[in-house]
């Protein structure tokens, strides 16, 4: 790494130190950005997927209209969301009574509305395959909508969690809406994201690289679970 | 099939469970700038407090300006800022109880070692502004309404000068915390005003060097407010006060000073109660 023309050295081995040796700040950290992103992705498939396959499953006005909007809002910018819920979530907004802002929850769910379109874009996406390929055979058996979209869901499974591992990637990536709505607070509200830009603005270029490599290992873990439960299920399935 | 897509959303909740959210113990907010934050000084005091008090206090650290706001909006319990006019005016307009002295340190004028301005021993800070501004020597600006900022705007007016406003192409306002700004600076060989503490606790040096210190007019007031509860009905005002109480005293007076970098004092206690008792 170039810096100044001067060359260093990334430590990132202090930082996986750091992790492997159990250090409990880190481990803090690393335990809240799970549970606030793993929170927000399964608050947003709960509300997304359903969305997603009943928008993929049925013909109504304004059917198009809801499709394009999804598929734009999939290029949220994070600051933007983060902004508009600070306003919304701030003493002086309209949700301030809940006194939710600084908080992790206010977290969960800036993440949640920053994913939700990405989940509910991409499961109308691949439900509507299915539903292309199936509709004959289930209008045929006189499934209802509801048991329809619930025989798509289950036969796109592993296509869904696929989408659903992309929106955990963007969601654990994202440190814009963390930070505004968050706050960054020591112990409360730091995550992976924010700690890196916090250790990056002290100039602590080796550690923030270094938890920028924990980052995305533990983003490949995930995946690689998720792959590998995949190749399970489908040996299974014969 | 079915099971082992449940067993994964099992699998992937546990960790919710597993991380308590913390006991509900009484907790305040405090907005403060990003040099009390980066510098370490909360993480030295704010445990000292705790043990004696129970209160957790929460440190969101932004921007003077932007702490400011977030305590004007009713988000924070208590300010701890330094940007003395902007404080005086947040009481002066109803939503702080009132503004004491807390502490003190210096801004320094940080340059490249190449020093292109030949401004570097220099004790006049003015001086120094005046020979970047004739040099046309690039100077980063944290233009985020901070401390800082605006202490670093009042001395180019006593130069007689006025970047922000002309935009001369030497003049980079990057918006972003005194970290930034110096890594910045690093980065494209320029001036940059800077906050003692945020420099001494600064891990990226590299190039950059102290150019101007020591004159009276880089002099950096510390002050805390608690945010007024007739204003915000919420605002948690007795284990606020009690911070605020605290941190005046000579406890807190203490804990402050005996916060050093490298055997160096970062900042430079001055509560009036503190220097009363040390008079009487």
């Amino acid at each position: 790494m170039q810096v100044n023309g001067s060359t260093r050295i990334v430590d990132v081995g202090s930082a996986l130190d750091l992790v492997l040796s159990g250090d409990p700040t880190l481990l803090r950290i690393v335990g809240l950005s799970l549970t606030v992103t793993v929170t927000a992705t399964l608050a947003a498939a709960a509300i997304g997927i359903p969305f997603g396959a009943f928008v993929a499953t049925s013909r109504f006005r304004g059917r198009s209209a809801i499709i394009v909007m999804l598929n734009a809002l999939m290029g949220l910018p994070p600051v933007v969301v983060g902004l508009a819920l600070f306003l919304a979530l701030s003493r002086s907004g309209p949700l301030g009574g809940f006194g939710l802002l600084f908080t992790p929850s206010a977290m969960i769910i800036a993440q949640t509305l920053l994913i939700l379109p990405i989940i509910a874009a991409l499961t109308r996406q691949a439900i509507e395959d299915l539903w292309l390929e199936y509709a004959h055979e289930l209008t045929a058996m006189q499934i209802g909508p509801i048991g329809r979209i619930m025989t798509l869901v289950y036969e796109g499974r592993f296509a869904l969690a696929t989408i659903l591992l992309a929106g955990f990637g963007r969601a654990a990536a994202e440190v814009g809406a963390v930070m505004i709505v968050g706050g960054n607070i020591d112990g409360f509200t730091r995550v992976m994201t924010t700690t890196i830009a916090l250790e990056t603005s002290k100039g602590n270029l080796e550690l923030a690289i270094g938890l920028g490599i924990v980052l995305i290992a533990l983003v490949m873990v995930i995946n690689a679970a998720t792959w590998a439960l995949r190749a399970w299920a489908d040996r299974h399935a014969g | 099939m079915r099971l082992s897509f449940l067993a994964t959303l099992a699998l992937a909740l546990v960790p919710i469970g597993a991380a308590s959210v913390g006991a509900q113990e009484t907790s305040i907010v405090v907005a403060s700038t990003t040099s009390t934050e980066d510098s370490g000084l909360f993480k030295h005091i704010l445990p000292l407090f705790q043990a004696k008090t129970g209160i957790d206090v929460k440190v969101v650290a932004q921007g003077t300006g932007q702490a400011l706001d977030t305590a004007r909006r009713g988000d924070a319990d208590v300010v701890f800022v330094h940007a003395k006019a902007l404080e005086e005016k947040f009481v002066a307009d109803g939503y702080g109880v009132a503004r004491f002295d807390v502490m003190y340190n210096d801004f320094i004028l940080i340059g490249p070692k190449g020093d292109p301005a030949k401004v570097t021993g220099g004790k006049d800070v003015v001086v120094a502004l005046k020979a970047i501004a004739a040099t046309k020597s690039p100077f980063v600006s944290r233009g985020d309404k901070s401390g800082t900022h605006s202490a670093e705007l009042k001395l180019w007016t006593v130069a007689a000068l006025d970047p922000q406003k002309d935009k001369p192409d030497w003049y980079r306002e990057i918006g972003q915390g005194m970290g930034a700004a110096l890594n910045t600076a690093g980065a494209m060989g320029a001036y940059v005003l800077s906050d003692r503490a945020t420099w001494i606790s600064f891990k990226n040096k590299d190039s950059l060097e102290i150019a101007v210190e020591g004159d009276t007019r880089l002099f950096n007031q510390y002050g805390i407010i608690l945010v007024d509860p007739k204003k915000h009905p919420h605002v948690k005002a007795k284990p606020g006060q009690a911070f605020i109480d605290w941190v005046l005293s000579a406890e807190g007076q203490n804990a402050i000073r005996s916060y050093r970098i490298d055997g160096q004092q970062l900042f430079f206690p001055n509560s009036e109660q503190a220097q009363r008792k040390k008079a009487g």
